[in-house]
Formats: C-alpha cells, structure tokens, sequence
C-alpha cells in the first residue's frame, strides 16, 4: 500500500480517502489499511523531528486517520483491532487545574497512541486530585501533565507533591508539557522531564518504557 | 478619520486636540513626527511635578533613541505584566473583570511600588458587559455564564470555528456584514438577533426604507439584539472609567510614557485565532488554500484602518500587534511565505505609511523568519520586535540598522528564578545585544506569577 503510505505523508487527503475506498472495495483487510497509516504517521513524526513537517502536518495527518477510520470501521470484524497492539506502557495525560487549552495536549495523545501506548486522557482544568486517583486506577508508567499558561506551574507541582506525600513518586515518571517550560520550571515542580514539543517529549516517553 | 472626543487612552489627557489642517496632506513620515511629538511632549500633560515631568521626558527620549537606532542614555527597560500587577496587590484575576475600582487601585499601587519607566497594561474587558451579552469566545473567573472559570484563574479562550469553512467567500466579499450577520451572533449570544440584520443597500432606494427598518421592531429579535447592546455599552463605558482615571494618575504622579497607542492583529491571525480556530486554520492552508489568501487580503485594509483610528485619539504611534500563528513549529518557511508573511508585510507597510510604528510582540519563536523580515525591505527604524524566545545574537546581527529589538527574558525566570539568576541573564543579554543602541531590555512574555524579588532585581537592573 505504498500509494496510500505516500499521499499521506504528502497530505493528499483527497487521494488517501479515495484510495482508501478503492483499496476496502478491492477486498483489502481493514487493518491492513491502518497500518498503512501508522506507517505513513511515523514518516510524518520523523519529519517533524528533523523539522520539515510542523504541527500543520500534524492536525492533516491526524484529521486524515480520522476520517479513514471512519470509512474503514463498516469494514473492520469487531475484534480486530490495530489497537491489540498497545503493550508500551500505559500513559495519563491530563490539562492541570486552572488550564483549558487542549491543542498540544490532544496532537500528544495521538501520537502517543500511534506509538504503541495505551493512553488515558482526562481532558482539561484536571485537579491534581483527580490525577492522583487515576493515575493508581490505570496503573500509569508514565503521567503527562500539559499547560500553556504560567499560572500551569504550581498545579503542576502540587501534582508531583501529591505523588510524593503518598508515597508513590517512584512509581511514575512524570513530564510536563507546555510552550512556556524549560529546565528550570521542570526543576521547580519536580518533574522528569519537560518537552516543549510533541515529537521530543514522545520520544523520552519511548525512551523510558524502552521503546526504539 | 474622527478626531472627535472619543475615550482617551493611556497616557493622555481627556480628548485629544484637534489634529493640524494640513493633516490629510502629510507624508507618513511628517504625521509620524507628529505624534512623536504629541507623544512626548511634557506640554499640557497634568504632570504633578517638574521632576515627574523629567522623568516622562528622559524616558520618552531613551525610548525614541533606543527605536531610532541611537544608542540612549540607558537602555530602556520594558516591564509587561499582566496578573502580577492583581497578585502585587493580593487581588485574584475575578478583580480584573469585576471589580473595576480595585484592579485600577492594583494597577497605581505596583507603578508606585515599582516605579517601571513605562506602562504597557492592557485592560481586561467588563464581565457584567460580557455577561449581559453571554460571549462565547472566552471563558473568564465569575461569570455569570456555565463557562465561568473559578477566581483565582485568567481567562482562557474557547478554540471552536466561529467562522466556518465555507463561508470564505461571504467574508472575502462583504467582511463588515458577515461578523456582523455571523460571527456576533456566535461570539454573543446575546446579540443571536444581529442575524435578521437587513442589509443597508435596501435604503439607497426610497421605496427599500420599510425594508430596512421593519425588523428593527419592537419586541423582534433584532430589536432586543441593540438593546442588549446599549445595556452592554453602558456598563462597559461604567467599568472603564477607573482604569481610565488611573491611567491619567500614571501618567500624572508617576511620569510613565505609554508605549502602546493602539492595536492590531495580522490578518492570517484575525482568521486564525477567533474566526476559524487554530485546527481550522491549519486545515484551511492544506484544503482551501486560495479562500485563505484572499480572506486575509480582504480583512488587510481594515487591519490598519482599526489601528489607524485608535492611534487618532491616542496621539501614539506605537502599534501593538501580538503575533500568533506565524511562529517557528506553527508554519514551514513555505506556509509562512505563502499566507502569513504578505499580507502581515504589507500591514506593517500600511502603518508606517499612515505615520504609526508598528511594535510586533512575536509570540513563541522566530529563529526561521529572522531573515525574511530583515531582508524585505521594510524601512530601517521604523518598527521594534519584541521576542518571547529567540537567539538574540542572531537578531541583533540580522536586525542591527533595520530595526529596534528586544524581549527573550523568560516568564520562568521570574518565577522559578533568583534576582541573580535574572541578573546574569540580563547581563548576558545586554552584553549580546545592547551595544550600539536599537535594544529595549523586557521580558518576552506578559508575566503572571512572579517573584517581588525578581521583579525588583529586573527593573532595577543596569
């Protein structure tokens, strides 16, 4: 299915849809298809390393997935699942209390997902609370705290304090995400790690569960 | 252009004197000397003393040197805060919206206490007006609405398509009459009634008058669309009132010039930030990459006819235009040169053109479009750039005899930093880029949480 793989990587979107359908007429599997997609989103995050695709290519790619999902899923027997595959690690991603942006948030659970994980993602203004409590319900590897403003800071540490007066810091590793983050900030909350893009802070994920 | 006696904004006295008669045959460069000069002139501003009135002149002086490429006396340092000014003075950012008294009360108390060279605060919009009016496109700390954010968080906005994708053409071919017709009715709910608004064409013939004035009847919705806006009008020109006052108090006691005369946005932002949304927009570059285009032309002349009328009543020429959906990671050099860069280009000429300088405040990183903005033939000091992050000694060798530069001292820093740290950073920064004039010390972010210390040891840095 090179054809589908490139017009993806391309973002030809009219073209993937198109031979999407051609593809499930000719009697192709479904899950056949995506993995074409996976394989083509993995060219895509690796050009968006080395810095040739930005988060443009990112929202088409992952708009195109979802739209082909959508035309693929008549198609596909209830049990199969591309996502039979998810044995990474498990990942609780959540916007800290106080913040309600999602953009960079959701362009990570897709990736992460894409990447193997299985991910949990408890949206937006999340007390720490309740991250806490979900993070030992899910049994997350790793925990992802996302938040664009300042004022993201302190929940985040309150995060990371909750984990520690529990007496389960160890059992996570934890990254913040966020425009406005840097060694410092990540020092000061007591997080791992920090990443100001998608692509860097997947591959420390990756990384920690030892994934290639 | 109005040269009536409109609000007054910062830093000057109520109702601005009317503008000379040869006005409207002045070139670009002669208004611009012209509201330099009503700028910073100590004459007929209420200052309380003749050393406060020193000070407006030193530092209007060090911030023209500093623009014009000049090395000033000292270079000139910006301090751009936001919530710190409502925290300084434990007040909670539910202030800001409702308790107009005490965010202006807030906002004197931190330039007495910290005596910043210059005032650059925005104000934050009513919430009893943006109550009334049930706007949509943010959720803010007390409201009235289901939206309502709790007191102690700022407000956030609510990404969603308010413009949708294939009412390009409605906006390329009449943009005053679709927001009106379509995007108020979206942004406040209140105004649902701004639909049913007949169009004006109906009145050119006088047999089209009942036409035009029929919906507006009592009890229609476009009736209670206009009262809902009066009602909101009223309490917004109520909330507005302190700021103002204090406004005038800075100006008077404290001798900080304003170094923001008006606004605007690029045209691919307007489109990007509220109308189409983030994801809508960078859908709209790979789907309908030509409606865009055109859209951002079409919203070009009105771009700097906003800005234009608001410097009128400012008599300041310094154009705020924070920059949003441009940046590094956002756009390829390719995007960017095909929808953002050429009409923001041609808005920036527009400004100068009309007597403004333009003061892009470039969010988020810039590293990639440092040489197309230095090598597109804008003229040399006549803008200034103020980074949020960038490698400074790259913009002070792209930009060094084109154009004042600054910004690039992180909001972390003031926050998880010590007063040395921010010392050292400010060293490291002036020793890069202050040699030779064209430089203004500020942070590159509006700064929320902060430490007093830091603040101090900013502002008081040499």
């Amino acid at each position: 299915m090179q054809e589908l793989v490139n017009a993806m990587v391309d973002m030809q979107e009219n073209r993937v849809m198109e031979l999407t359908k051609q593809y499930l007429g000719e009697g192709k599997e479904g899950i056949e298809i995506l993995k074409a997609y996976q394989e083509a989103m993995s060219i895509v995050g690796k050009r968006f390393e080395e810095q040739s695709y930005f988060i443009p290519e990112l929202i088409m790619s992952g708009e195109m997935m979802k739209k082909g999902a959508e035309i693929i899923k008549p198609f596909m027997d209830n049990r199969e699942s591309v996502d039979t595959k998810k044995k990474c690690g498990k990942f609780l991603l959540a916007t800290v209390k106080g913040d309600i942006h999602d953009i960079g948030k959701n362009i990570v659970a897709m990736m992460m997902n894409l990447s193997g994980f299985e991910v949990l993602d408890l949206g937006v203004d999340v007390p720490e609370e309740k991250i806490f409590v979900e993070a030992q319900a899910f049994g997350a590897d790793i925990i992802g705290l996302s938040g664009l403003l300042t004022l993201a800071f302190d929940p985040m540490k309150r995060v990371v304090d909750m984990l520690k007066e529990k007496g389960v810091r160890d059992n996570y590793k934890v990254i913040i995400g966020g425009a406005q983050l840097d060694r410092l900030v990540c020092d000061s909350v007591g997080a791992d790690a920090f990443a100001t893009d998608v692509i860097s802070g997947v591959n420390q994920c990756k990384e920690w569960t030892g994934i290639n | 252009m109005s040269t009536e006696n409109t609000m007054p904004s910062e830093g000057m006295p109520l109702g601005p004197p009317p503008l000379p008669d040869s006005w409207l045959n002045m070139t670009g460069e002669e208004k611009r000397q012209y509201l330099i000069g009503s700028w910073s002139s100590i004459e007929g501003k209420p200052f309380q003393s003749p050393e406060i009135a020193e000070k407006y002149k030193q530092r209007t002086r060090r911030w023209l040197d500093a623009v014009a490429l000049k090395e000033p006396d000292q270079v000139p340092i910006l301090f751009l805060p936001q919530y710190f000014v409502l925290e300084n003075a434990r007040c909670k950012p539910v202030d800001g919206f409702y308790d107009q008294e005490k965010a202006a009360a807030a906002l004197y108390k931190f330039h007495q206490e910290y005596d910043c060279d210059y005032s650059a605060g925005g104000v934050l919009p009513s919430g009893r007006a943006l109550d009334l009016l049930k706007y949509k496109v943010i959720r803010w700390p007390g409201s009235a609405l289901s939206t309502r954010l709790s007191d102690d968080v700022q407000f956030q906005y609510v990404e969603d398509e308010y413009m949708k994708a294939d009412e390009y053409q409605q906006l390329i071919d009449n943009s005053d009459g679709y927001l009106l017709r379509k995007f108020f009715p979206r942004a406040f709910e209140g105004l649902n009634g701004l639909e049913m608004l007949p169009s004006p064409y109906h009145v050119l013939q006088a047999v089209g008058i009942p036409s035009f004035f029929m919906p507006f009847a009592k009890g229609s919705p476009l009736r209670n669309a206009f009262e809902t806006l009066f009602k909101a009008a009223d309490q917004i020109a109520a909330d507005m009132s302190p700021m103002l006052k204090t406004s005038m108090r800075i100006l008077s006691h404290i001798g900080a010039p304003g170094v923001v005369g008006s606004v605007t946005f690029a045209p691919f932002d307007l489109i990007g930030d509220t109308m189409r949304g983030t994801i809508g927009v960078m859908l709209d570059m790979f789907r309908r990459p030509d409606d865009l285009v055109r859209a951002c032309e079409a919203l070009l002349p009105i771009s700097v006819q906003v800005a234009v009328e608001m410097a009128m009543v400012s008599r300041n020429p310094f154009v705020l235009i924070p920059l949003h959906k441009g940046a590094d990671g956002f756009m390829s050099e390719e995007q960017f040169l095909k929808f953002y860069w050429p009409t923001f280009r041609k808005q920036l000429l527009g400004l100068i053109e009309a007597g403004l300088i333009p003061v892009p405040f470039v969010e988020g990183c810039y590293n990639n479009r440092l040489d197309i903005i230095a090598e597109s033939g804008l003229p040399a000091g006549k803008t200034i750039w103020l980074f949020d992050k960038i490698d400074m000694k790259a913009a002070k060798e792209k930009f060094g005899g084109f154009a004042c530069i600054g910004g690039n001292v992180p909001a972390s820093l003031f926050y998880s930093g010590t007063p040395q740290m921010i010392e050292d950073y400010c060293k490291e920064l002036m020793d890069i880029a202050a040699s030779g004039g064209g430089f203004i010390l500020s942070p590159g972010a509006a700064i929320d949480q902060a430490k007093p210390e830091n603040v101090r040891a900013f502002l008081n840095f040499k």
